[in-house]
């Protein structure tokens, strides 16, 4: 590996200093499931590595009724999988949890690495659109929140300056009655990238049967992960019969546009989205007893 | 780069004892364990997180080294297969894999043996199911898994 100095900041502070005294060429080193690879091959080159796991701000996991889940951007994905508000609430992001890698990358890696490095299959960042998270940036000046929306510029490529880190992710509360499914098609049966990923969320009303929000979201078949807005409007103010479950899904490839490449065509990536939205889209309607 | 830039204390523990030592930063922690420690029981496959033959265990939980920096293990306990052994008598884990025949070139079977031992550290009562997803981080060229699964039920029906 090309050599590099490192640190390991124990306060915010320290860490936000040591990132802008880099003149641009430091990174945050979270589990180093994508950074000591790409350092290894040469694809980054850094002068200094920041490691943020021993900060204790970037170390927490929470949830508050009213207020949300913050997950800190040094905690691993072992660690939120297995945190009980995450299940009860956010059943996508638990699944997500387990499906990164294996469990030794599962052991290190977190769900801020895996938005930050921002690669159209992170598979991790589907279930965070559709509960319409926010990602809280610490900067030489100071703080800002980006909806998760607006933090993906391109394969690889976000909103955040060079000198910028994650700090963490915060989720809403989900809305009442409601339920959120990730699937997504690999080749093999663990450990492999997303053809295709869908994740969807959808709350519905007891006593009329409408759908009061839905939010569809789709990995590997666009730049950067995409809502399939077209898709969600089709389903919001409805009743969830099989018929307009079906009809929502077939919508989904109008947000995409998919290369091909030796994972799958750009027919098959549109029709993977359908059949996998519909499932999703199953499964929350099961989980809600519906 | 690599004169300007300093070798960097490292305190940690290793199968027990305490280590301190100066590594560079950019030396992983499968590096500074083989190249520093001479512990070579852990072994470099694939360096990049797929194959699992790096393993080890850090704070009870198994993680690969090829994707560890040295530097990361400052203050933690790390575990090898060296040190799971209690003087000449093998740790349930490795008896199992033995007499149960599970490897042929052996050159996964340390990096299996520790995902084992943290995954039944954590389940020990798995099903096979839980038991192959805990362990798909582990690649095996030469025994088709069914002997080391075999070997790692085995353990757990005692
Ligand atoms: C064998 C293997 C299998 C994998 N399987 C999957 C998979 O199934 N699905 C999937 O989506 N990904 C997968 N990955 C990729 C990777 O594990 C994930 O993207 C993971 O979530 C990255 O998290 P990390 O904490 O390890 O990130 P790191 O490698 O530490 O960091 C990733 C990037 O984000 C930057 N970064 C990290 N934290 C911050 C921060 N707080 N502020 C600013 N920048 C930051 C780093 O500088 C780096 O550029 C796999 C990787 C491997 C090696
Ligand atoms: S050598 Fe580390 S996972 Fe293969
Ligand atoms: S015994 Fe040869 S790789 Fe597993």
């Amino acid at each position: 590996m090309r050599p590099f100095a490192f640190v390991s900041p124990r306060t915010l502070d320290e860490a936000v200093q040591a990132m802008a005294g880099a003149g641009g060429n430091a990174r945050a080193l979270a589990g180093g499931s994508d950074l000591v690879d790409q350092m290894r091959v040469g694809r980054r080159t850094p002068n200094l590595v920041v490691d943020i796991k021993n900060i204790p701000d970037m170390q927490r996991l929470e949830y508050i009724p009213g207020e949300g889940l913050y997950i800190g951007a040094g905690v691993s994905c072992t660690r939120t999988g297995e945190y009980a508000p995450v299940a009860e609430h956010y059943p996508s992001i638990k699944e997500v949890c387990g499906l990164i890698g294996s469990t030794q990358i599962q052991n290190r890696a977190s769900i801020a690495g895996n938005v930050c490095n921002s690669a159209p299959s992170g598979d991790t960042i589907p279930p965070l659109l559709t509960y319409d998270a926010k990602c809280i940036v610490v900067g030489p000046n100071g703080r800002r929140e980006v909806p998760i929306g607006e933090f993906f510029a391109g394969p690889g490529q976000n909103v955040m300056a060079a000198d910028e880190l994650l700090l963490e992710l915060v989720v809403p509360p989900p809305p009442a009655n409601s339920s959120g499914r990730y699937l997504r098609f690999i080749p093999r049966e663990e450990m492999d990238i997303a053809v295709a990923g869908a994740a969807s969320m959808i709350a519905v009303d007891p006593a009329s049967k409408r759908c009061t929000r839905a939010r569809i979201a789709l990995a590997s078949v666009a730049p950067t992960p995409v809502r399939a807005l077209d898709a969600e409007a089709a389903l919001e103010g409805q009743v969830l019969t099989a018929d307009v479950v079906k009809a929502a899904s077939d919508l989904t490839p109008n947000a995409t546009s998919p290369i091909s490449d030796v994972r799958g065509s750009v027919e098959y990536r549109k029709e993977l989205c359908k059949v996998l939205t519909q499932r999703t889209l199953e499964h929350c309607l099961a989980d809600l007893g519906m | 780069m690599e004169q300007t830039i300093r070798k960097a204390p490292l305190q940690c523990r290793v199968n027990g004892q305490q280590v301190e030592m100066l590594v560079k930063p950019w030396q992983t922690l499968l590096e500074v364990l083989r190249d520093e420690l001479r512990l070579t029981g852990t072994k470099e496959g694939c360096s990049n997180g797929n194959c699992g033959a790096c393993t080890v265990i850090i704070d009870g939980q198994a993680v690969d080294s090829c994707l560890t920096l040295g530097l990361e293990a400052d203050g933690h306990e790390v575990t090898t297969i060296e040190g799971l052994a209690n003087g000449a008598e093998l740790h349930p884990v490795q008896q199992a894999f033995m007499e149960n025949g599970a490897l042929q070139c052996g050159f996964c079977t340390p990096g299996f043996i520790m995902s084992t031992k943290a995954f039944l550290d954590k389940h020990p009562k798995p099903t096979e199911t839980e038991l192959r997803t805990g362990i798909a981080g582990n690649l095996c060229r030469c025994t088709g898994y069914d002997k080391i699964i075999k070997a790692i039920m085995s353990i757990t029906e005692k």
